[in-house]
């Protein structure tokens, strides 16, 4: 702690000499690649947001490689920029990497993952909670229902991962004490729309045709969408005789949404450097240090929310 | 050389026999290893060496017969257990592990010891020690296949000495040495015959064999022609033992003496050669000829067959078939100018072992018309059928995995499998050995047959009576060339042989000879 | 000749008998079908529709393997194929220039296999690891690493449209199969594959055109792998590069292993490795109607195949041929 006051305090010195700079700022980002859309999304959305703020925004793509990222911090750390964003492909092997940076007197602030480094090494982290993003799922559902009987299949992520974990216990939170509402099937999708559809043909067959079953809960957005074509092949209306609420918000869900075949869904957001920017400009302004992890809003979009609208950004964004 | 005439034999076996399906390979064979002895093993493909070993070191149970280590009966049960007794050998391929230290090597299994635990120091200071004791000054910490061939089998034979003691077997232990490598080795085994060991020593150069073996046994056809010392005994005799019947005894079979042919030859072979594997010749082969082919293992005999087919392509020289030019740069072309060959190797090169009798002999026919034209099921059985009574062929039915069945008829499917595509000029690489003496007079009367039907042969064969019988010509290989060419009356058992042991004297007699270099 | 056949397959059709009868016991509504839409529909069908992809590859894998080889490429050309398909339709080509592009680029992957194995010699599994790997950045790089959808009605027939109420994917396999078995027997590929999958060397002298004959069996197998990509990308109106056909190399291996054929290489059936598909989406499909949580998929799946291969094991086998000669002296 000490040596993080110590460092804020160098910092703030360093803005001093400088803070005539503090409008026209050079940011370094190191991008894990873009293994996913919502991956391609983020850095869409980060360029935006530095062009919105006149940030001169170096960019670095890893292609999924530690030791890529490890030289881009090296070389924005030699070019001195003013502050860096990192998206850390890996938890571990960012100590020194970072202690220079630190001695540089260059803010790095971790998006969407954590490191096991200590905190004093970084200025913030800015995130989701994924807990809290099935919670809202969850608390969407028991205020749609009411008190009516309603039982619940679940999709499930890949099987051990965290956010399979995270989201299922954070659903389950949001749906607590409201006994009319169960979890009568959970099965694993692994994500991904293949299996979402074959599990959700099977929990279809197991539960009556589908009678039985009054909503659906996915743990992404992609198995849903392969859930609502398994759905309309057995005849039933995705949206109406089955509701639907997954998590992440990608625009194939809002095309859904805006067909009446899914109800609602949690953006996971990737606008991540929008936050990010702010706390680097507010600390080198004035010297504002910011909590060391700042969440982003985990958003509720439901139908009516004009979803086609939000369809057309959206889709743009390399989703 | 035989210096202790006396001295009673370290290891013995009396009346040893081993029988596989279809085929005795070993019938009644004695042998004696002294102390103190080089004693060579000698022998044709198929002779009965291999098994001979085997019995005697456990690897196969003897179905007769004693063997007695120093004056006692053993009965070793594996390999491992003929080690213990004292019985070491070490094989053509190195076997032991190459990517373990030298040290490792010769002591794995049994490596000193310090607190229960392998002392690797002591254990490079051990080896070091051993191995000087064959000259060799390598450091044996180091990965065995850092050191040449030659290093490994020193290597090889210190680990089967210091396990075993009494009688090293060599099997091929010069294949992959040269000259200077071979003199090294041969130090070492003077230097164990010193020792008090007796040695085993089997290879196919002859020229090692004199200069290393005290005395040399024989085999042939899985029986004992005969054991002489070393010293008695000459090229030619020894060529003589391992090849052809005791000519004493037997009066000289007459073959067709058929008159040269001054018709122009089917099928004209001209300075086809490959390099590294046979020397350029030159070849006619006319319709209705059997050209017999002479040498020993190693000699050149299988690569001119397999050149001619194909299998290994040429370097020079041309092919004719009716004075045409023909391709001869695969199996496939070879097919297709109506050649066939029965490969020497029949279980690895010839049968295809899982497959039916029917489907092998429909084979090659099918593989000439190609995927699209099917013969059909009623004509698969017909031909198979057709076959199997033609050439007795001993089978339950035609649908019978030809792995199943025993040498002799494995061979007849084979040729079935050539006959079938009617060719013209058929290549047999030792079509007779390891069957039984019933499929085997089958098979001379058959290509006696086909000869007479107007095909043209080319038969490779280690035994030259057989040759005999059938050749209207017989070419002579030696040192993979093609040295000399017997016709007419010089058709002869012992013209072979002497061709065989020495070029230079056979072309005397060779009433047309041709020695290309 | 048909005594013969039954008696190759009985061995899989009394597993798939055994696994249906233990998912029906499990899941006592499992024979229920009805039609819906047109179609089809319960979880019988539900196997014979979700194997599709498997069956497909299961027909390719088998040919590769008669002849002692393996390809271990199917499931990356399955992803190239479907996103091939994806981004042809989405360029609006038609259908039938789509699945043209689609099998097309199969082939390719078949013949690129194929020229690794046959003519540079490399071990089979070593040849198609390159593609197995190399095939999934291919197939991203067509998609950019985003999930391509489509709304191509012709295209999403291939997946999830259906034919008399059959859905397309089963039609669509038993087709290939039928056509591959009937060209094979009726040819004399199948004798020579499995020539050449029990001796190479033996059937290259005998004339056998070993080089050739491998190439296309490895072309087969990117065919039947490219249509497969093409049913996974329709089924979900989209090509997903990274999920699509993943891991589905294995199943396909494991079909043909529960079809009894060798992988070694030599006789092969490719009605029995397609039965072994069937008992592959048996037991998922099964896992998936129990209701048991999905900690437990993976055992559950590894038991019940672990008891398959032990009761199809040839120590077994030689153990019920001593019990049948004791019947027939009774």
């Amino acid at each position: 702690m000490k040596s993080n006051i110590l460092f804020g305090a160098s910092l703030l010195a360093s803005v001093a000499v400088m803070s005539s700079a503090a409008s026209a700022q050079t940011i370094g980002f190191s991008q894990i690649g873009s293994e996913s859309g919502w991956r391609a999304a983020e850095t869409t959305l980060t360029r935006m947001e530095a062009e919105k703020r006149g940030i001169d925004l170096k960019f670095a793509d890893a292609q999924q490689k530690q030791e890529n990222q490890i030289k881009a911090l090296r070389s924005f750390i030699a070019q001195g920029v003013d502050g860096i964003l990192l998206a850390p492909v890996v938890a571990t092997g960012w100590d020194s990497v970072l202690e220079e940076a630190k001695e540089a007197d260059i803010p790095v602030v971790l998006l969407d993952r954590m490191v096991d480094s200590s905190d004093d090494l970084y200025l913030t982290a800015v995130g989701s909670d994924l807990v809290h993003e099935g919670k809202v799922a969850g608390e969407w559902l028991v205020g749609e229902v009411g008190d009516a009987e309603c039982n619940v299949v679940e999709l499930q992520g890949t099987t051990g991962s965290s956010p399979a974990i995270d989201r299922k216990a954070g659903f389950e939170e949001g749906i607590s004490g409201h006994d009319n509402i169960k979890i009568v099937r959970s099965q694993t999708g692994d994500f991904t729309r293949a299996k979402g559809k074959e599990v959700m043909e099977s929990f279809l067959k197991a539960e009556g045709g589908g009678a039985n079953i009054c909503a659906l809960y996915a743990h992404n957005d992609d198995m849903a969408v392969g859930a609502i074509q398994a759905i309309k092949e057995a005849g039933l209306k995705p949206g109406e005789d089955i509701k639907i609420v997954s998590i992440d918000a990608v625009p194939d869900i809002f095309q859904a949404m805006a067909a009446g075949e899914a109800n609602a869904t949690v953006e996971l957001t990737p606008n991540m450097a929008g936050p990010a920017f702010d706390a680097l400009d507010a600390f080198m302004k004035d010297g504002t240090v910011p909590p060391k992890f700042i969440q982003t809003e985990s958003k509720l979009f439901t139908q009516a929310d004009d979803p086609a609208a939000i369809y057309e950004e959206k889709k743009d964004l390399g989703y | 050389m035989n210096l202790v005439p006396e001295s009673p034999p370290l290891l013995r076996a009396e009346h040893l026999s081993k029988s596989f399906p279809g085929t005795k390979a070993l019938d009644d064979v004695g042998f004696a290893l002294r102390a103190s002895e080089v004693h060579a093993l000698l022998g044709e493909n198929g002779a009965g060496k291999s098994t001979l070993i085997k019995c005697l070191t456990g690897a196969y149970r003897r179905d007769a017969g004693d063997i007695l280590l120093d004056g006692r009966s053993i009965d070793p049960k594996d390999t491992l257990h003929a080690q213990r007794l004292g019985i070491g050998t070490v094989y053509q391929e190195v076997n032991l592990l190459p990517n373990l230290t030298v040290a490792e090597n010769l002591f794995l299994g049994h490596q000193p010891m310090r607190f229960g635990l392998i002392s690797p120091r002591r254990m490079n200071a051990d080896a070091e020690a051993l191995l000087a004791q064959y000259g060799l000054a390598i450091d044996p910490a180091r990965q065995l296949d850092s050191y040449s061939v030659a290093v490994q089998q020193v290597v090889a034979i210190a680990r089967a000495v210091s396990l075993s003691g009494k009688v090293l077997i060599l099997d091929e232990p010069t294949a992959s040495l040269d000259q200077h490598e071979v003199q090294m080795l041969f130090g070492v085994i003077r230097g164990l015959k010193a020792r008090g060991l007796g040695i085993i020593f089997i290879s196919h150069f002859l020229d090692q064999v004199f200069a290393i073996s005290d005395r040399i046994t024989v085999l042939r056809n899985g029986r004992l022609v005969g054991t002489e010392p070393t010293a008695n005994i000459d090229r030619l005799k020894l060529i003589n033992m391992m090849l052809g019947r005791e000519l004493a005894e037997e009066t000289r079979k007459t073959g067709r003496v058929a008159p040269a042919r001054t018709d122009t030859a089917k099928f004209r072979f001209e300075g086809m050669g490959k390099r590294g594997r046979i020397a350029p010749f030159d070849l006619d082969v006319h319709a209705g000829e059997v050209v017999g082919m002479a040498g020993l293992l190693g000699s050149g005999r299988t690569e001119t067959a397999e050149l001619l087919f194909g299998v290994s392509g040429h370097d020079g020289g041309e092919a004719r078939k009716d004075g045409r030019p023909v391709r001869l740069a695969s199996p496939r072309d070879a097919v297709a100018a109506g050649f066939g060959f029965l490969p020497e190797d029949r279980k690895s090169h010839g049968i295809i072992s899982e497959l039916s009798v029917r489907e092998n002999i429909v084979l090659a026919l099918q593989a000439r018309l190609g995927w699209m034209k099917r013969i059909s099921s009623r004509r698969q059985m017909a031909m198979a059928d057709d076959f199997i009574r033609r050439l007795d062929i001993r089978t339950s039915d035609a649908e019978k995995p030809v792995g199943q069945l025993s040498g002799g008829n494995q061979q007849k499917v084979m040729l079935a499998r050539w006959l079938a595509t009617n060719p013209e000029f058929l290549i047999l690489d030792e079509p007779t050995r390891g069957i039984d003496v019933g499929a085997h007079a089958e098979i001379i009367r058959l290509i006696e047959e086909l000869c007479a039907g107007g095909m043209s042969l080319l038969v490779i064969s280690s035994e030259l009576d057989e040759l005999v019988v059938y050749s209207n010509r017989v070419v002579v290989v030696r040192d993979r060339t093609h040295v000399a060419e017997l016709v007419g009356e010089n058709v002869t058992a012992e013209r072979m042989v002497q061709a065989i042991a020495a070029p230079e004297k056979a072309s005397a007699y060779a009433a047309s000879s041709e020695t290309v270099s | 000749m048909n005594a013969r056949f039954l008696r190759r397959i009985a061995p899989q059709i009394a597993t798939l008998a055994a696994v249906v009868a233990l998912i029906a016991f499990v899941f006592p509504g499992f024979f229920d079908i009805s039609l819906a839409n047109g179609r089809l529909y319960g979880s019988p069908i539900d196997i014979l529709n979700r194997g599709a992809p498997v069956a497909l590859l299961a027909i390719g894998m088998t040919l590769v393997i008669a002849t002692g080889g393996i390809d271990l490429s199917v499931g990356a050309v399955m992803a190239i194929c479907g996103a091939v398909a994806a981004w042809c339709v989405r360029q609006d080509y038609g259908l039938v220039s789509t699945l043209a592009v689609s099998l097309s680029a199969g082939l390719a992957c078949g013949v690129w296999n194929g020229f690794l194995v046959a003519v540079l010699r490399i071990q089979p599994i070593v040849a198609t690891l390159i593609l197995m790997v190399a095939g999934r950045g291919i197939a991203q790089l067509i998609t950019e690493g985003a999930i391509l959808t489509f709304n191509h009605e012709g295209l999403i027939f291939m997946g999830s449209g259906a034919v008399f109420a059959i859905p397309t994917p089963v039609l669509l396999w038993l087709a290939m199969g039928a056509l591959v078995t009937l060209i094979v027997r009726r040819s004399a590929l199948g004798l020579l594959i499995e020539a050449i999958g029990v001796n190479q060397r033996a059937s290259m002298l005998s004339g056998v055109n070993a080089r050739v004959l491998i190439v296309a069996v490895y072309m087969t197998s990117g065919l039947c792998a490219a249509l497969a990509g093409i049913i996974a990308a329709a089924d979900i109106r989209g090509a997903d590069a990274n999920n699509a056909g993943l891991w589905l190399e294995l199943d396909a291996i494991l079909a043909v292993v529960i079809g009894g054929t060798s992988l070694l290489g030599g006789r092969f059936s490719i009605v029995a490795s397609l039965i072994g598909a069937m008992i592959i989406q048996a037991v998922n499909t099964g896992i998936l109607l129990s209701g048991f949580p999905p900690e437990f998929n993976l055992v559950i799946k590894a038991g019940i195949i672990l008891v398959i291969l032990v009761l199809q094991s040839p120590a077994l086998r030689v153990a019920t041929t001593f019990i049948k000669p004791a019947r027939s002296l009774r």
